[in-house]
C-alpha cells in the first residue's frame, strides 16, 4: 500500500513555491517550506502569502513532507539534502533557465532531461517531474476543482507506476487535470525550448501535443 | 480586504514607461536604434505636454531595445521638458556601480531642475551579466550589497561601507550634490517574495512590475510590504504598478494594431527561454483577465481604474510601443492616454473609492 499524502513539503519559497504551497493549502494539506537561508528570513513572507504553512529549514521540510517539491532554482539542485530524501517520492518542477542558472552545460545536455540528473543527484528518492511547464501565475489563476469546464491539465513523468499515480491524486487535488507522459526521460519534452513548455491548456491539447 | 490607505485620486501619478522598442516609420521600415532613440524624445515632449507625470525608462542590452543608457536619453528628455518627472525603470544595480549610479542620476537631477527618478531592479534580463563582467551565481549577493552602497549614496554625506563585490569606502563625499538633497528612488520588484521584504527592509517605494497574469495575485504583497515595514521599523512609502499596455480609438483597432507587434515581441524574446509562439487565444485572454491594458481609452481607463483601487495603489506606468509598432501610434497612444485615460481614470477612482467609505 503507497504511503497516504498528508504532508507536502516545498524546497524553495519563491514566486513558484509560494504559488504551490497556496495551492496545497487550499487543498487541505499540511504544508512545510524552506528557502535556502534559516525559516526566519521567510516567515513573514509566508505568513502574509501563504498563511498555514510551516517556514522551516531545509533539511526538517525534506524529513516531514510525505512528497516533497523541488521549487528552487535547478542550478542550485546540489543544495538538495539528498540524505534526507531516500524513499521519498520527490517533485521536480525545477527548469533550466540561463538567465538565472548561467550557462550551465550539464543542463543543456540534449540527451538527458534535467530530471534524470536530479534523479542521479538524489539516487535514493523516487524523482517525478511535474508542476513544471506551466507559469506560476497561471497556476494561481487557472487551478479549479475537478469536473469544472476548461480545467487545465498538469504532464507528469515518473518512472514508477504508483508514484505516478500519487503525484496525480496530488494534482487533482490542487486543482488540475494529471496527465502521465511515461518515464522521467519523457519529462524532457516539457522543458525550455519544447512543445509543452509554459502550456496552460485542457488535457486534450496537452495530450495531443505529448502523446 | 484592509485597505490602509485609500489614496484621493488627484495624487495618483500617472507614467508611461518604455525600454526603446525599435519601431516602424511611414514606409513600415524599422527605425535604426537612434531613430528609435530620437523616438522615445519625442514622445517624452508631448507626454510632458499632455501633463503626463513620469517617464520611465529601462535599461537592456539587445538588438530588440535601443536603450542600453536610459539616464543619457533622460538628459537629452531633460532640457526639453517642463514637469514631467524622468525615471529609470529599471536600472540594473546588480551589474551597475552605486557611485556612477547616483552619479549620473544627480547630474540628469540638475539638467531636469530636480526631476530625476531612479527605479533600481533586478532586471528580468541579465544580459548584462556576461557583459560586464559578473557571474549570474552572484546574482543575490551583487544586488544585496550594491543596494545597501546605494542607500547610502542616496543620503548625500560622505558614505563609509565595505563589502565583497566592490572596493571599500571610506568617507568619501560623491558628487554633484541635488539641490533638494534627494533622489526619488524605489525599487522594481518582479513577484520575488524576498525583493518586496528587502524593499521595505531600506524603507524605499515599491514599483510591482505585473506583466502577466492577473493583478489580484498582488494584494498581499502590498500587504507583506506593509507589514515588513513595520517589522523592520522603516515606514511603508507609496507603491505603484508597471504593466504593459497599447491604446487606439477602439478596441478592435489596438488589439489589431497591438497583435502583430506583440507577437514578434513575445516570440523572440520566448526563443532565447524556450516558451512556445503566443497564440492570438491566449494575447486575447489576457488582455480580458490578465495584464495587457489593450484596448480603446475606455476599455483601458477601467483596467487601470480596477487595478488601481484593488491594489490601492498612488502610481500607474504603462510600458508602451512594445515590439515594432508605427511610430505614429505610439504617439497617438499617448494622446489618448493623456487626454482620455488618465482623467477617466481618475473618475472611476474617484467613484469607486466614495462606494467603499
Amino acid at each position: 500500500m503507497p504511503k497516504q499524502i498528508h504532508t507536502i513539503s516545498i524546497l524553495g519559497a519563491g514566486k513558484l513555491g509560494i504559488t504551490i504551497a497556496q495551492l496545497a493549502l487550499k487543498a487541505g494539506y499540511r504544508v512545510y517550506i524552506a528557502g535556502s537561508g534559516s525559516e526566519d528570513k521567510i516567515r513573514l513572507s509566508v505568513s502574509i502569502l501563504a498563511p498555514g504553512a510551516v517556514p522551516t529549514t531545509t533539511e526538517h521540510a525534506a524529513q516531514m513532507g510525505d512528497i516533497v517539491i523541488l521549487a528552487l532554482p535547478l542550478g542550485k539542485y546540489r543544495t538538495i539534502p539528498s540524505r534526507k530524501l531516500k524513499e521519498k517520492l520527490v517533485i521536480d518542477a525545477m527548469n533550466y533557465w540561463w538567465e538565472v542558472d548561467g550557462n550551465a552545460d550539464a543542463l543543456k545536455n540534449p540527451q538527458t532531461s534535467t530530471s534524470e540528473i536530479v534523479q542521479q543527484y538524489l539516487p535514493d528518492a523516487r524523482v517525478v517531474k511535474a508542476i513544471s511547464h506551466m507559469g506560476y501565475h497561471h497556476l494561481r489563476d487557472e487551478a479549479q476543482a475537478a469536473g469544472a469546464q476548461n480545467r487545465k491539465a498538469l504532464a507528469i513523468a515518473g518512472n514508477h507506476r504508483s508514484d505516478v499515480e500519487q503525484v496525480s491524486e496530488f494534482i487533482d487535488r490542487l486543482g488540475f487535470d494529471p496527465l502521465p507522459i511515461g518515464e522521467l526521460h519523457n519529462g524532457r519534452q516539457l522543458e525550455p525550448g519544447h512543445a509543452a513548455f509554459g502550456a496552460n491548456l485542457s488535457k486534450d491539447s496537452l495530450a495531443s501535443l505529448l502523446l | 480586504m484592509a485597505h490602509t490607505r485609500a489614496i484621493p485620486s488627484k495624487k495618483i501619478l500617472f507614467g508611461i514607461d518604455s525600454f526603446g522598442d525599435i519601431p516602424k516609420d511611414d514606409t513600415e521600415k524599422l527605425m535604426t536604434h537612434a531613430a528609435a532613440i530620437r523616438q522615445v524624445i519625442d514622445e517624452a515632449v508631448l507626454a510632458d505636454k499632455l501633463g503626463i507625470d513620469v517617464i520611465a525608462l529601462g535599461e537592456h542590452h539587445r538588438s530588440d531595445f535601443a536603450i542600453s543608457s536610459p539616464e543619457t536619453v533622460l538628459a537629452g528628455i531633460a532640457t526639453l521638458t517642463k514637469n514631467i518627472k524622468l525615471a529609470s525603470g529599471v536600472t540594473v544595480l546588480s551589474s551597475d556601480d552605486p557611485v556612477r549610479v547616483f552619479e549620473r542620476f544627480s547630474t540628469v537631477d540638475a539638467l531636469s531642475n530636480g526631476r530625476a527618478q531612479i527605479i533600481l531592479g533586478r532586471g528580468s534580463f541579465t544580459e548584462s551579466f556576461p557583459l560586464f563582467g559578473y557571474e549570474l551565481t552572484d546574482y543575490e549577493v551583487l544586488f544585496e550589497e550594491k543596494l545597501e552602497l546605494m542607500a547610502e549614496v542616496l543620503k548625500e554625506k560622505p558614505v563609509t561601507w565595505s563589502g565583497t563585490v566592490r572596493p571599500s569606502l571610506a568617507n568619501i563625499d560623491i558628487f554633484p550634490k541635488t539641490e533638494s538633497g534627494h533622489i526619488h528612488t524605489s525599487i522594481g520588484v518582479g513577484g520575488s517574495p524576498q525583493s518586496v521584504v528587502r524593499t521595505a527592509k531600506y524603507g524605499f517605494p515599491l514599483m510591482l512590475a505585473i506583466i502577466g497574469g492577473s493583478p489580484d495575485r498582488f494584494i498581499p504583497y502590498v500587504q507583506l510590504y506593509e507589514e515588513a515595514a513595520k517589522q523592520f521599523g522603516t515606514s511603508a512609502k507609496e507603491v505603484g504598478v508597471h504593466s504593459p499596455g497599447f491604446i487606439a480609438d477602439s478596441d478592435k483597432e489596438a488589439s489589431d494594431t497591438a497583435w502583430p507587434a506583440y507577437k514578434l515581441y513575445h516570440d523572440r524574446i520566448g526563443r532565447t527561454r524556450g516558451w512556445p509562439k503566443v497564440t492570438r487565444e491566449q494575447f486575447d485572454r489576457e488582455i480580458q483577465h490578465g495584464s495587457l491594458y489593450i484596448g480603446s481609452p475606455e476599455t483601458v481607463a477601467k483596467k487601470i481604474a480596477r487595478t488601481i483601487t484593488l491594489l490601492d495603489v498612488s502610481r500607474f506606468d504603462m510600458v508602451y510601443g512594445f515590439g515594432p509598432l508605427p511610430s505614429k501610434s505610439r504617439l497617438k497612444m499617448i494622446e489618448l492616454y493623456g487626454k482620455e485615460v488618465i482623467p477617466l481614470v481618475r473618475k472611476l477612482v474617484d467613484e469607486a473609492t466614495k462606494k467603499t467609505t
